[in-house]
């Protein structure tokens, strides 16, 4: 019994603190400005959209890791995959929340945007490092 | 025995603590977070510490099941006190540091007595089996305090992003293991996949702080409103 209550919290509890460090994640980033280059490579020029994730998240694939951002990345996609099970399910009775969901969903996006265009910057360091020495 | 995927993510947990320790170093956020460092420190000693017992008396032996589940404790008490500082850091210019401390001790103190009373009535080994419940108990504490912490930051509008996301990092730490010990508890389930998940949980917390303290500036703001799950 005391266990199950526990489970129950833990879970409720989680899950609120998880959306709202994921929320924190992206607050940092979306400070921050694309360059040109970036806004033509993922064809995002203001706000992001939802759509615009997956092929993101495919460019970061491409590029070099970089070790500290590897958290952020995968918190952020977990929060992704958890908005579009929300949009499928609970927004459908609750209009207000499909809104809710694809803003924060195009807000991912944005992050990825921002992970992307450091992943850039960081393998350009690299290539400069190499060829120096 | 410890298999391959268990070594590496010791390996890899380990490596994020010292990524914690350079990072704070290297920030200046050693001091600052003094307590968070300290946790950080004793468990990559700690870690080093099991690994020198596990290859000399191997996984099944007394000494090492003594040893892991002594330095488990420790390691919750160091947690428990990290989370008591961030509260310090939060009501600092409320000056209530003494209460706060007060309130710590009494605290810990009543966790370890209700520990005791738990384990006494039906246990031989009584002091280990309360240093096991101990640890557990600390950890839904650490829960719920980090749940009024985060309360107490969305009420006094604190904006610091930095202390916001060491908050919110140990909120999620603190839930994912409460979870699971309640989980354990219930299902009695060895040998699942929850015992792959569990190391992994580990590495959470050390990465988090890292990603923190390497990229967000001890200056940046944000209004935590906007965090909320439900808007304020």
């Amino acid at each position: 019994m005391m266990a199950g209550i526990i489970l129950a919290c833990s879970i409720v509890l989680l899950l609120q603190f998880f959306v709202s460090y994921c929320r924190s994640l992206i607050a940092v980033s979306s400070k921050q400005v694309l360059s040109p280059e970036v806004k033509d490579v993922t064809g995002i020029q203001r706000t992001a959209s939802a759509d615009d994730f997956k092929r993101v998240m495919q460019l970061l694939q491409l590029c070099p890791e970089r070790p500290e951002d590897r958290n952020g990345v995968q918190a952020i996609g977990a929060y992704f995959s958890l908005l579009s099970f929300l949009r499928s399910t609970l927004a459908r009775i609750v209009p207000s929340m499909r809104a809710w969901a694809e803003s924060e969903r195009g807000q991912c996006a944005y992050f990825a945007a921002v992970a992307l265009e450091r992943r850039i910057s960081f393998s350009r360091e690299m290539l400069a490092e190499q060829m120096d020495s | 025995m410890l298999g391959p995927y268990e070594y590496a993510v010791w390996l890899i947990c380990s490596l994020l603590e010292v990524a914690v320790l350079v990072c704070a170093f290297k920030k200046d956020a050693l001091r600052r977070y003094l307590f968070l460092n300290v946790n950080t420190a004793a468990s990559l000693v700690i870690s080093i510490a099991r690994y020198n017992i596990l290859s000399h008396y191997g996984f099944t032996s007394k000494e090492y099941l003594y040893f892991y589940f002594y330095s488990d404790a420790l390691l919750t008490i160091t947690l428990y006190f990290a989370l008591v500082s961030l509260y310090s850091l939060v009501f600092a210019e409320l000056k209530a540091a003494r209460y706060v401390r007060l309130g710590t001790v009494v605290l810990l103190s009543g966790t370890a007595l209700f520990s005791y009373a738990v384990v006494q009535q039906s246990s031989a080994r009584l002091v280990t089996h309360f240093v096991v419940e101990l640890s557990q108990n600390l950890y839904f504490v650490g829960l719920v305090l980090t749940y009024v912490l985060w309360a107490a930051v969305l009420k006094m509008r604190e904006t610091r992003m930095r202390l916001i996301q060491l908050i919110l990092s140990m909120g999620v730490y603190f839930s994912l293991f409460a979870a699971n010990f309640a989980m354990q508890n219930l299902y009695h389930m060895r040998g699942s996949f929850f015992e792959y998940l569990t190391p992994l949980f580990g590495c959470f917390l050390p990465m988090s702080w890292a990603y923190t303290f390497w990229r967000v500036p001890e200056e940046a703001r944000l209004a935590p409103s906007r965090l909320a799950v439900v808007p304020r």
